[in-house]
């Protein structure tokens, strides 16, 4: 028997008896940001293979709700600063070891751009729209000029924000849970599943719709694929490791993730998705919602059981 | 330089003084702690074994905080002690999810806290206010770069471990076993 006991009494807030000092505000700001990376690599990568036309929603208007996500997120990111006067410290200095500085800046980056490049169709998606000054025609003029630049560093800055969203967890190493290398493309393909979900609902061209569906099959298996090799990686590896993975194979969020995240999320939406590709007819947004209610419940359960994980001594 | 700590785990009594200290001097918030005491069980009776550790912040050579710190308020001072500069502080949390010892909190007031091995009164040529007050003097601090300090001498004659070395940390707080 052993037993370990803190005998001067201690319970910091946050981190006592378990660490909880992250909560709903940056599994919110993490979904978000792999929702928003994931529109805006589908809107980039199919205007550079130039299938823009063919792919409106993708390309053109679903773009259009990027800012509200990534501000959103940005925001229940601010709500979790304990020391909120001083957020504007993120931008005074870039560190490489931290992926949340790193993060801060690639938002800097992806949010005018995201803007921008819903801004360039505006018009096109509503004629009437009138940007009143002839400085912002010209403004718009530019970009669309420039499109197929800015579609470059799209991609180059949705995928980094993607990954970013699961390395920022995977950089900790006394959370044996999110201390793997699996975490950032785990994240950075569930982003990408949402986004191809979130287009595939709000599309009304069945082609479009196809194409995505397709996508998020492909994604889905990818990610099944990635889970699978995490929780092989965990129980091949040390006591901690072992432990975390026991969390979800008998521990208190086996069933929350393996039916939330897993079955819900995944297998589900996969198999209605198979079967309307089959030619059965299956509402579209069954599935798209699942496969985003999967994506929020994978952020929430990595978040918070990432923080009851931890070195044993 | 490099200040270090040791803690004699056969001589602590766990009384507690030194959070008691550590609270005073440092003006630590009521309800929060920078140092702890741990008591370990092993065993089944009869054959039981008891350790008693007076734990704080490792301030590690390799220290996961100060890595993951996005603005550089948490950082290393002179002799390697670990600080957290508390107006470049935004109150992020990495630092307190980085810390295999959770070791830090957030401060009421927003900016993240934790042991400072009174910096303060080691600038001065004074010893940490919980080392001080140590009624069994069971805690041992210095310069490891200097032969002659507390810290070197008894380490140099017991046996000792640090917490969770695996984690690659390279803690500064010594455990004599």
């Amino acid at each position: 028997m052993r037993e370990e006991l803190i005998i001067s009494g201690r319970m910091n807030y946050k981190v006592d008896p378990n660490l909880h000092i992250w909560g709903w505000e940056i599994a919110l700001y993490l979904f978000l940001g792999g929702l928003a990376a994931g529109v805006l690599f589908f809107a980039a990568l199919y205007y550079i293979r130039k299938r823009d036309d063919e792919y409106e929603a993708a390309v053109k208007w679903v773009p259009m709700l990027t800012p509200f996500f990534l501000v959103i997120g940005l925001g229940a990111l601010f709500l979790d600063l304990h020391h909120k006067p001083f957020f504007w410290r993120l931008y005074t200095t870039i560190k490489l070891q931290s992926p949340m500085s790193w993060g801060a800046w690639t938002l800097m980056v992806i949010t005018p751009l995201s803007i921008v490049w819903g801004a360039t169709y505006v018009r096109e998606m509503f004629p009437k729209w009138d940007w009143k000054y002839k400085w912002l025609y010209d403004l718009e003029a530019f970009f669309i000029k420039n499109r197929m630049t800015l579609a470059w560093i799209m991609i180059t800055f949705a995928s980094i924000l993607g990954i970013y969203t699961g390395i920022l967890l995977s950089a900790f190493n006394a959370r044996p849970l999110w201390n793997t290398s699996i975490l950032g493309p785990l994240f950075l393909v569930s982003g990408m599943s949402a986004g191809a979900a979130l287009i595939m609902m709000l599309s009304k061209n069945p082609l479009e719709r196809k194409r995505f569906a397709q996508m998020d099959l492909m994604l889905i298996g990818i990610e099944i694929f990635l889970i699978i090799h995490m929780f092989m990686g965990f129980k091949a590896s040390t006591a901690v490791q072992i432990e975390t993975a026991n969390l979800f194979l008998g521990g208190p969020y086996t069933l929350p993730f393996w039916i939330f995240a897993v079955f819900l999320g995944m297998v589900l939406p996969a198999m209605l998705e198979i079967w309307e590709l089959k030619g059965k007819h299956i509402p579209v947004y069954i599935p798209a919602l699942l496969i985003i209610f999967g994506n929020i419940m994978l952020r929430f359960i990595i978040v918070y059981a990432g923080q009851a994980s931890r070195y044993l001594y | 330089m490099r200040y270090a700590m040791a803690i004699d785990t056969k001589k602590c009594v766990g009384c507690g003084d030194c959070v008691v200290a550590c609270q005073t001097e440092n003006n630590v918030p009521i309800g929060y702690c920078r140092d702890w005491v741990v008591e370990v069980t092993h065993g089944t009776y009869p054959q039981l074994e008891l350790e008693i550790r007076s734990e704080r912040c490792n301030h590690c050579d390799n220290a996961p905080c100060v890595r993951c710190c996005p603005t550089g308020a948490s950082h290393y001072a002179d002799g390697g002690i670990v600080l957290v500069t508390e107006e470049k502080c935004i109150g992020c949390g990495a630092c307190i999810a980085s810390c295999p010892y959770d070791a830090r909190y957030p401060h009421p007031e927003g900016y993240v806290d934790k042991c400072t091995f009174c910096h303060h009164r080691v600038e001065k040529g004074q010893k940490p206010a919980c080392v001080e007050v140590c009624p069994t003097k069971c805690l041992y601090f210095g310069d490891l770069d200097d032969p002659h300090s507390d810290v070197s001498k008894v380490l140099k004659k017991r046996k000792f471990k640090t917490l969770i070395p695996e984690a690659g940390t390279d803690p500064q707080l010594y455990f004599l076993i």
